[in-house]
Formats: C-alpha cells, structure tokens, sequence
C-alpha cells in the first residue's frame, strides 16, 4: 500500500506563546514492500511524522494518503479502525503492561475487534512459536530479558496482521547485538511482505543492509 | 411532600439530568460556532474529542429520564395510600393540575431522547460527522422541554395537599364525566375496537415494508406515533375493561398492578420501544441522501423498522390476547 | 454483528476484572466507602419500611371505625346505652365497648397500656403482660405482679401468660386484665366504656356510616382506620426523607470521594490508558472498559451493602438504631420485623447511591480516555 503525504504541517500550541511547528511542510511517499529509515536527531519531527503516518494522530494540515484512501481529516473513530487494521506499532520502550501476562499482552490491539477468544489465543499462540517464546505466554512480562520483550513487543504488532508496521527508535534500549538480531527479524518480515517504517539515530539501524531507503529529516523538514 | 424519598429521588434526577444537559448544550453551542471538519486545527481536535464527552453525558441522561418516568409511575402507584379517595396513580396524578402535564412531558422528552440517541448513532457512523450540526440543534430544542418539565414535576409536588378529596380512575376515566379522559373512555368499544385492529394491521404492514424495501419510512413514523395515542386510547377505552372484567373500569394504570399480573407492563413496554424506534426510523432516513451515511442508512433503518415490528406484533399480540383470554363479554353492554 | 459486540464486551469486562485486580487496594477502598454509603441508606429505608408495614398489619386487625365521646374537647368515658342509640346502620356488621388505659408504674418510670380481655382464666386474680414488662420487672409466669388502684388499694396478680413475642414491637408494654378488675382499679363505673368500636365490611361504605354517626351521636368524634394508615404512610415516609436529608452530607462526600478516585490515576494507570490507545484501542473502547469498571464496582458495592443492611435490619434488628430509637421508650422491644422489600424502595436506593457514582465519575473517565495515542511515543 503506497503511502503518499501531501505538504504536511503539525502545530502544537497554537495561537498560544509556546506555539512550535514540529513538521514544516513533508511531501514524501513510501514504497510498499520496503524498509525505510527516518534519521534524524531527536526533536527533528521524525516521530512525529511517523505517529501521523500511523494514524495515531492528525496532521494541522496537508494530505496523507493510504494507498486509495485519504485518512488526513478522518475523525478518530475512522482513523483508528484504519489504523487497527493496518499498523502494527514497535515502540522504543516496548510499553508492555506489567501485571498482565505475555499472552494477555500480546492479544490487547484485537480485543476492541471482538474476535472468538479461541481464535485470539491461537493466533498469539502462533505468533509466539515464530518468534521462539512458546514457554513464556503465561509468564508475566517483568520476567522477560529485554530482548524477549522486544519480540513479545514485535508479536504484539502483529496480531492484526497489518501491512504496515512502525518502529519508533526500536533499538534504543538495545546492546548492539540484539540490535543486530532485530534488524535481522526486520528483513524477515519485509520479505513475508510487510512494509516497514523506522525511525532511529542509532547507525546499526541506518547503515544496515536490511534497509531500502533512508530520508533525513531535521527540525520538521526533509533534507534529502 | 418534597421530603418522601422517592419523590426525593425524582426531583434529584431531573436536577441531575438538566445540568448534565446544559453542560452538553454548552458544548454544543461551541460546536455549532466553531465546528471546521476539514481543519486539523487543535481547536477541531478538541472539539471532537468533547463529542464523546457529550454523547456519554446524554446517552446517561436519557437512559435516567427513562427511569425517571418509571419511577414517576411507579411512586404515584405508591402514593395512592396517601390521598383520600385515590385507589391507583390516576388518583395520585389528579392531586392538582400538574401531574398530567408532567407524565406527558416525561413522556414527550422520552420519545425526543430516543429519535436524538438515533441520530448520535448515525453521527458517529459517518466519516466526516455528517449530521454534527443537526443533532446539537436538536438538542438545544430538547433543553426547554426538560426546564419545562422540571418545573411541573416541582410543581406538582410541591403543591400536594393531602387534604384535597381527589378523584380516581372511577371517576375520570367513566363515560359520564367530561373531559378528555371521559371522552377517551366513552369512545364506543366498537369502533373503537375497530380503529385499533385498523391501525394496527396498517403500521404493521408498513413496517414490513420499510423492512424489506427500505421505503416509506417517514410514513412508518407518522403511523407509529399514531398508532402510540390510538393504543393509549385503546386501552383506556376497552383493552383495561377486558383485563379488569368489569364493564365500567378504564384505568391505565391499576392493569401495572400486581392483582391483573403486571399485564400492563407487558402491553406497555413492547408499545413504548416500538413507538420510540418507529420514530427514531424516520429520523434516520432523511439522511439517506449524505453520501458518508447511504450504507449506514440503508442498513440499520430496515433493521430498526423490523425490531419496531416485533415489537409492535408483541403489543398488539398482548392486546389480543388480553381481550381474548378475559371473561368480560361485553354483548349487553353495547 | 450482535455476536461481535457482545464478544467486545466480554473481552473488555476480562480486562476491567484484570485490572481491577491487579489494583486491589485502591479498588477496595472505593468498594468499601461505596458499600457503607449503600449499607447506611438501605438500612434507613429497610427499616422505616418495615416499621411503616409492621404498623399497617397491626391496624389492619382493628376496627374501620373508633367512635370517642368528647367532652369539652376532651376524650371522655362513653355510655354503654350509645351502643343503643347507635342502633342498626346499614354496612355495620359489628360493635362493641372497649376498656383501656395507661398505667403509670414508679419502680420503672414506665406507663404500661391495659386492655381488657375475656380470655383469662381467673378474672379477678390473673393478668397476661406483654414481655417489655417482664424484662422490665423481672417477671415469669407465675410471678405476682402488683398494681395500686385511683384509690390507693393494692392489687396482686399472678402473671397467666406472656404475650407473643412476634408481635414485640406493638405488645412489649402492653397488660391484659378482665374488665370486672378494669372497673375497679380504675374506678370507671358499670354501662361505661373508654370508646366503642365499629366493624364495616364494605370499605366503600365507611364514609356513609361517618356521616350517619355524626348525626346520630353529635357529641362524639369517630376515628377512621384509614385516616390513621394515612397519616401512618405520610408520617413515615417523611421520616425516611428526614434521615435521607440528613445522610445528603455523606453522599456528597461520596460523590467527591469517587470523583477524585477516577480522576486521581496513577502514573502506571495513565501511562497503560496510554498504551492501550497506542495499539489500536480508541477512546469509546477506554470509555467502555471504564463503564464496566463502574458497574463492577457498583454492583458489588450495592448487592452487598444491601444484604448487609438486610441482616442488620431483619436479623439484628437493626442494633445500630437502637441507641437513638431507645430514647423513645424504657420498655424498648426486642423486636424482630417481618423482611420487606419493594421495588420502588430498590428504585429510590439505586438514584441515590449509584446514580450520584456515575455521574461523578462521567468526566474524569473522559478527561482519562482522551490520551492523545501517541502520548507513548513522546
């Protein structure tokens, strides 16, 4: 699904002395099928940007296109029926809930879509197998090593199944090794036909092979 | 008797319900000023997100207002032991001249709660809020009624005097008073009788085909409210005489009593629900034509007007079969 | 389509139960405030019902009319010959001269009520008393118990029986005598009575015998039964809104209480609200998850404060009360009321307890579910 921004701008506070642009004006596409790489320092907007790709919020203005759909002045209702069952969301401290167990975690996004609970259960199931986690569903999530939650975190995104899935700094709480293994379960997943966007100022992220394209970005505009 | 408690209850929810109502008006008058879809302005933003604030305070407020018309029923049933000559809520509602006016407000902002609940569901259905304006300016025409009957229902109870000889259904509901509930009561059974099972057949009939071809909605509307003071006329005329096997009994409300097994409520809430959706339906078809909402539209109306259908059947069954299963015969008497 | 909601609901009830689980503490002390609040209030209504309904039962036994000789505008001894003159009214199926009065005892600083009754066995020397006397004094069965006549003469009495102890509330300082020793202790002479009875089958008719007795016997003030059942019914549930009125202070306290607690999240709640918008959760799913929430805590909070109050009321005959009823009397009853419940009552507790509940939370459950979605990511 191609995705297509139009000239979009993000404000917060406006009218008010605070007010600060975080996007400027982005016209980017991204290809479907490919990983593609947000650099940027932190505060260049490159969440941001990334947060209104994912549906999780709305740009101040400009268009942003989702393959047939524009989903830039959809109201939150739509925008999040959009987002389910499109995106799939890896974020920089995996913000799992503790308390809850690594089954129970990885089946949140699909209980407002009101599936038969058997089928949730198999499919996180399933998920878990792939990911090498099968003995750890009905542990509780503080027990798990950080790079165990990061692929709890990774089944979590896909238990939609969506096309897209978003990273937002993935490999920030990372050791380089993990750092490298992830970017391996990244590549398996373009190849299984995910398109997938990162954000990151790591260079192991980057610089890796795995990755299609990257756009820098810089206090709210593109620079490439 | 401001201090019975569930007279306490009741003006408390009305309190409740008026200042849940005037908050959302005070959103919806800011929605109404600066409401811009298109902008994804912070202020627009805000705005959304206070819809969901606004449709949780209603959606609250409506479902107390249905119990509060309940309860009123219910409490002026129970009151009945308080007033020398009332037997039943008749009695209770005939205290002063304000009972009645207040049973037909509730009932008035009941239907209008519901017809609004409709229309906040299509709302919500469509992706660029298609009837946003629409449904707020209803509901600043909605606030005025319930002041109103917030003030008859204070009314009323404020200005019970225990002492006053009230009348009860035997009088009022008897063909030899005046008044409307005399007329009402000495319609002729007959024709009366007739008009119901007419009216009956046709709405029915209508529904179904709302239901099937999706046409004809606001005519289904229309014949549901009428069909809804018919019924109400109908069981005061002859449905109550059958249930109460006595020829000159008329009361609506003694059938809500354990003594005719609560038969009332069987015939009221199915008649209540079916009235209320028939309505609501011809809410929702006039924004067929919106382009956000001709699926949701064309989807849920044939749905709401069969729902409306089985309850209307349910009523009119019950009817039926009260008039059917009763020992009354009512040869002489006509 | 139906399926599908349904099954949303459950998975987000799973969740609420989850999480209300996980936060024991804090859902506990909402719980048991909410709890008291219902417990206090339904223990109000419960018992001035049942009081109100136990007083009802016990008029339903007496007569539809009480006729009352005034003199000067004050009750006074009726003669036996208005039984006479009373004659033959049409609807009266039955009538008849009562005796009765109060007896003031100094060892106790209690009255007692006599009445009088054919049934004991040795007129002149046997009383049957009711059980607040006999816990007063001291007394069983066989005991003697003895009273001072208007003129200072001492009277002994064996005690036959003890009355009923179903019927406490109404009996527990009430003595049975014959009228032959009513006469003479009280010094009331033959072909007089305190007040005469009269039974009218037909209700409808009441009315009618009123009027005709007002002619008949000018000097005399007929008491109606229902008059008195209506004054009963006014009388308490002005009681009930009295107590209610009094409790408005703790409700409100309530209600501030359940505002803060909704409003008041933790960090760790905030930041979950946080995550679940993140991964595809939308505000009404977080304002759902929160309803239920509600009505879980309600609903426990309701069932139990209302069976609590239940066995306080008919099963400890509502010992909390006692300390403020006991000013009432010395002979207080150890009573125990016949379980009441109505729907109305339901009703009327469920607008005060749960509708204040929802109501202070519906903001702050919003202000809580419009987490921007990408709060987490910043």
């Amino acid at each position: 699904m191609l995705i297509q921004l139009t000239d979009i701008k993000k404000v917060f506070n406006q009218g008010r002395p605070n007010e600060f642009w975080a996007i400027q004006g982005v016209s980017l596409d991204f290809e479907p099928n490919r990983v593609s790489c947000l650099k940027g320092a932190s505060g260049s907007g490159k969440t941001t940007l990334l947060s209104m790709i994912g549906c999780l919020s709305r740009p101040t203005s400009g268009r942003i296109q989702l393959g047939e759909r524009m989903i830039s002045s959809l109201p939150e209702r739509f925008l999040t029926d959009v987002r389910r069952h499109t995106f799939g969301f890896i974020f920089q401290r995996f913000n799992l809930i503790p308390g809850l167990s690594v089954l129970e975690n990885i089946m949140l996004p699909a209980y407002p879509l009101g599936l038969p609970y058997k089928r949730l259960v198999a499919t996180a199931l399933h998920l878990l197998e792939q990911f090498n986690l099968s003995t750890k569903a009905d542990n509780p999530v503080e027990w798990l090593s950080g790079g165990e939650a990061q692929r709890v975190a990774i089944c979590r995104a896909l238990i939609n199944d969506p096309q897209i899935l978003i990273a937002d700094e993935p490999t920030a709480n990372l050791d380089s090794k993990l750092s490298h293994e992830f970017m391996g379960l990244i590549d398996e997943l373009c190849q299984s036909g995910k398109t997938i966007l990162i954000t990151s100022h790591d260079p192991e992220v980057f610089d890796s092979a795995v990755v299609d394209r990257v756009v820098e970005m810089h206090d709210g505009v593109v620079l490439t | 008797m401001l201090l019975n408690p569930a007279i306490m209850a009741l003006v408390l929810v009305l309190i409740v319900v008026c200042s849940m109502l005037m908050l959302a008006s005070g959103f919806a008058i800011q929605v109404l000023r600066h409401w811009d879809i298109e902008s994804g302005s912070e202020r627009q933003l805000g705005l959304e997100r206070r819809t969901y604030l606004i449709s949780t305070l209603l959606i609250w407020a409506f479902s107390f207002e249905l119990m509060s018309l309940l309860l009123f029923i219910y409490n002026a049933e129970s009151m009945s032991g308080q007033f020398v000559g009332a037997m039943c809520a008749t009695g209770v509602l005939n205290v002063n001249g304000w009972g009645w006016p207040t049973l037909f407000l509730k009932m008035a902002v009941f239907f209008s709660g519901a017809v609004w609940l409709a229309l906040n569901y299509l709302d919500n259905q469509g992706y660029d809020y298609p009837v946003v304006k629409q449904k707020y300016r209803l509901l600043l025409a909605i606030l005025p009624l319930l002041f109103a009957e917030f003030i008859l229902q204070l009314l009323y109870f404020t200005n019970m005097d225990p002492d006053v000889i009230t009348s009860c259904c035997g009088t009022l509901f008897s063909s030899q008073a005046e008044g409307v509930a005399a007329e009402v009561s000495g319609l002729p059974p007959r024709n009366m009788m007739l008009v119901f099972m007419l009216i009956g057949v046709i709405v029915i009939v209508n529904g179904l085909r709302v239901a099937l071809r999706g046409r004809g909605s606001w005519l289904f509307a229309l014949l549901g409210g009428t069909a809804f003071v018919v019924a109400l006329m109908s069981i005061v005329s002859f449905v109550s005489l059958y249930i109460y096997e006595h020829p000159h009994h008329h009361c609506p409300f003694c059938i809500l009593k354990s003594g005719h097994d609560y038969v009332g409520y069987i015939l009221y809430v199915p008649l209540f629900i079916a009235a209320a959706l028939a309505m609501s339906v011809g809410a929702l078809s006039s924004w067929r034509e919106k382009p956000s909402l001709t699926l949701t539209v064309n989807r849920v109306v044939p749905r709401l007007s069969s729902i409306a259908v089985i309850f209307f059947a349910l009523f009119y069954l019950a009817a039926g079969w009260s008039v059917w299963a009763s020992n009354l015969t009512m040869a002489e008497v006509w | 389509m139906m399926w599908l909601f349904l099954r949303k609901q459950k998975h987000l009830i799973d969740y609420t139960l989850s999480s209300l689980l996980r936060r024991m503490g804090k859902s506990l002390g909402l719980l048991a405030v909410y709890t008291l609040i219902v417990f206090m209030l339904a223990s109000v209504t419960l018992f001035t019902h049942a009081l109100r309904k136990e007083a009802g039962l016990m008029l339903q036994a007496s007569p539809e009319i009480i006729v009352q000789r005034m003199q000067a505008g004050r009750h006074a001894l009726i003669p036996a010959d208005y039984l006479q003159r009373i004659g033959r009214l049409r609807g009266v199926t039955q009538k008849e001269g009562r005796l009765w009065g109060y007896y003031y005892d100094p060892a106790v600083k209690a009255n007692y009520t006599i009445m009088t009754a054919g049934q004991v066995a040795a007129p002149l020397t046997e009383i049957i008393i009711g059980t607040g006397i006999a816990r007063a004094r001291g007394l069983a069965v066989g005991d003697y118990l003895t009273l001072r006549s208007q003129n200072g003469e001492a009277f002994s009495f064996e005690i036959a029986a003890l009355l009923d102890e179903k019927s406490e509330l109404v009996s527990a300082d009430l003595l049975l005598m014959s009228p032959q020793v009513f006469r003479r202790l009280f010094n009331v002479p033959e072909g007089f009575y305190t007040d005469l009875v009269l039974s009218v089958r037909n209700p409808r008719e009441v009315r009618k015998v009123v009027e005709k007795l007002t002619l008949l016997l000018p000097d005399t003030r007929p008491i109606l039964r229902e008059e008195v059942l209506r004054t009963y019914d006014s009388v308490f549930s002005w009681r009930q809104g009295i107590l209610f009125v009094l409790l408005t202070g703790s409700i409100l306290a309530f209600v501030s209480f359940a505002w803060d607690k909704a409003s008041g999240l933790s960090a760790e709640e905030r930041r979950e609200i946080g995550i679940l918008k993140a991964v595809g959760w939308e505000t009404a799913d977080v304002m759902r998850m929160k309803f239920w929430e509600g009505m879980i805590i309600s609903l426990s909070a309701f069932m139990i404060g209302y069976l609590a109050a239940y066995a306080h009321v008919f099963y400890a005959s509502a010992s909390l009360f006692e300390p403020v009823l006991k000013g009432w009397a010395v002979l207080y009853p150890q009573f125990r009321l016949t379980p009441f419940v109505d729907g109305l009552q339901l009703a009327t507790l469920l607008f005060f307890t749960v509708l204040p509940y929802i109501v202070a939370t519906i903001i702050p459950i919003w202000r809580t579910s419009i987490t921007d979605p990408d709060a987490v990511m910043r």
